[in-house]
């Protein structure tokens, strides 16, 4: 197990290297460079900037540099805002990001994995065809639909019921109080439950047809314990291959619902150094989003061997 | 013709050679459309869809305004019809869709927007059914060691959130318009090549490539007549997810400010226009946004229904 792990571990280290490399000269390919747009300078000053950014030297040496410096952790200064560097920056919106997103993730596993084993249990019935449907509704509607209406109807309209206040704020973090996470936090959720409630339901219905559970049902367990205790462990093993492809549905995400409901998380950064040509700060978060998601792949693999006895990870 | 036979016993002969054609084996496909009319969401996605493509080319063509005409008499004012009583002005005229905060038509820039989204879909598709089967068909039927790098190759750029890579695309592309269909196919190509792999690998050991082989047909002729062509089913399945799913990847963009830019429009530009006007201007969120759900949605039971009708194993 543990050779197995440290294999994985050593085969995401070659993955990485191709993606750093490949969207680093991909960055430096990119007509226009991130001093562009500002005031004509006088070219001995221009040429000092490109030096103490080391963007006078040749490609493939700003390259080694930037690698041996990633090696040491520093992504380097971002190049439009002046006194951050990338490292800070991502430091600095990463906590809210993660918040977000683990919030979503987690929400989105509970409301997933229930809405599918209920689907599951009334296979065929009107419950099921309700969820699958709702399922087709949060697959297809994308986060950018979602994100205003609901703003519109929580947040502009305002919703009251049994004279409660359920309206809530259209965006800011404040500090990620309870309040302005709920509606982001939703929407980001939204697709990731869809897709659950939908492997869940499939795989949970193959299960209950299987021949252990009608041992277990024969054996006179209730419906409850038999899921809980047979049907469940062998029914989220799509689902844990599932979690890299999650995980990178709710990075792309929260890219929107960070620009909605303005959270400062590193999503936004991303976007903005993209617009800005912000090299270093546009390949800092893209080097650690892709990190995030090989990692989650990589857990998702080492979860899978662990819960299914079947997979052989000696090999 | 039956008018031409006198005889009975030609009659005879005639129900004869009806019955044996009435034998006579479906095909496959003939099957699997059967089951696709019979599938009713799907054949109503399709009526829809082709509607929506007819309105989207001939619709701009037949409207009363173009869909770049301001009207600074009335800017984001709503269609006469509208049930909200506490509206800024009415639009009045025929604007059903009321105006934009440019004061240009909604329904025509709707309709544009509808042309520019579904022909990113499209041509996007076909980029990535093109280089997808290309590179699944090749890796898949030369296997070995070359399919092992080319799959370890799509493994690395699926551990990259594609839409990151879009997003570098597009910066690198300056926003072009052309360019956009070629990014977003170029990254929507892996998950085709996958299958196509799949597919290969177990087509190639099947004897008519054998034969094919045999009487000396080269690797390029074997892909080309035999393994292409009967990798189709699968195939024509991700395409119908394929199309959504580069409608979505456009919107997306040009949500966030990165696809087409102005005066030209795609529903991702209109949501994003619409979800900054909400709060005064509901309809110009409402209207492209259900114009392209109901576009997904049709998309997406086309996809279930042809995968139904193809794949009968679990009918």
């Amino acid at each position: 197990m543990f050779s197995y792990f440290i294999r994985r571990l050593l085969g995401a280290i070659p993955t990485l290297f191709i993606i750093i490399t490949l969207s680093f000269f991909m960055m430096r390919a990119a007509p226009g460079g991130p001093f562009d747009n500002q005031r004509r300078l006088p070219p001995e000053i221009e040429l000092n900037i490109k030096a103490a950014y080391n963007l006078d030297k040749p490609v493939y040496q700003q390259y080694v540099i930037y690698l041996g410096k990633l090696l040491h952790g520093d992504l380097g200064p971002s190049y439009k805002n002046k006194d951050f560097t990338v490292t800070e920056m991502i430091a600095d919106g990463l906590p809210v990001s993660a918040r977000l997103g683990l919030s979503a993730m987690l929400l989105a596993l509970l409301f997933g994995l229930s809405l599918g084993t209920i689907a599951a249990l009334n296979q065929n019935k009107l419950t099921d065809y309700f969820v699958m449907s709702s399922a087709m509704v949060g697959i297809t509607v994308p986060t950018f639909v979602t994100a205003p209406i609901l703003t519109l109807i929580f947040g502009v309209y305002g919703v009251s019921l049994f004279g409660y206040d359920l309206s809530l704020p259209v965006g800011g973090w404040n500090g990620g109080a309870l309040r302005n996470m709920i509606l982001p936090v939703i929407v980001l959720a939204l697709p990731q439950v869809a897709y659950i409630a939908r492997l869940t339901r499939g795989s949970m219905v193959e299960v209950l047809h299987s021949n252990y559970v009608r041992t277990a049902r024969a054996k006179g367990l209730s419906s409850f314990m038999i899921v809980i205790r047979h049907a469940l462990r062998a029914a989220v093993l799509p689902l844990v291959s599932y979690l890299g492809p999650a995980t990178a549905g709710i990075l792309t995400g929260s890219l929107i619902v960070e620009q909605i409901f303005q959270i400062p998380g590193i999503g936004r950064y991303f976007i903005q150094g993209a617009l800005n040509r912000d090299y270093t700060l546009v390949l800092g978060v893209l080097i650690y989003y892709a990190t995030f998601v090989i990692l989650l792949n990589l857990l998702a693999d080492i979860l899978y061997a662990i819960l299914d006895p079947r997979v052989r990870y000696a090999k | 013709m039956k008018g031409f036979y006198t005889t009975a016993r030609l009659d005879e002969v005639e129900a004869l050679i009806g019955k044996a054609a009435d034998v006579q084996g479906r095909s496959l496909w003939d099957d699997a459309l059967r089951r696709l009319i019979r599938n009713r969401a799907a054949v109503v996605s399709i009526v829809i869809l082709c509607l929506i493509a007819l309105a989207a080319v001939f619709g701009p063509l037949l409207l009363a305004y173009d869909y770049n005409y301001m009207n600074y008499d009335i800017v984001s004012c709503a269609p006469d019809w509208w049930p909200d009583s506490v509206v800024l002005c009415n639009a009045g005229g025929t604007h059903w869709f009321g105006t934009d905060s440019l004061g240009r038509d909604l329904l025509a820039r709707t309709l544009i927007g509808a042309r520019v989204s579904l022909a990113v879909g499209l041509i996007a598709t076909v980029v990535s059914l093109v280089i997808g089967v290309a590179y699944g068909a090749t890796a898949g039927y030369l296997g070995g060691r070359v399919d092992e790098l080319m799959m370890r190759f799509v493994d690395v750029l699926y551990s990259i959130p594609y839409i990151f890579l879009v997003i570098i695309l597009m910066v690198i592309f300056n926003r072009n318009f052309y360019l956009l269909f070629v990014a977003i196919g170029a990254v929507e190509w892996l998950t085709m090549s996958r299958i196509v792999r799949g597919q290969t690998l177990s087509l190639k050991q099947k004897e008519f490539v054998e034969a094919a082989r045999a009487s000396g047909v080269s690797d390029f002729g074997i892909i080309a007549r035999h393994i292409v062509p009967n990798v189709f089913g699968p195939v024509v399945v991700y395409v119908t997810l394929t199309v959504p799913a580069s409608i979505l990847a456009e919107s997306f963009l040009s949500f966030l400010g990165l696809g087409i830019q102005e005066p030209l429009t795609s529903w991702g530009v209109l949501i994003s226009d619409g979800a900054n006007q909400m709060e005064t201007a509901p309809w110009m969120l409402l209207f492209p946004a259900a114009f392209m759900a109901v576009t997904l949605f049709c998309f997406n039971f086309i996809g279930d229904g042809l995968r139904d009708a193809l794949d009968p194993k679990d009918r």
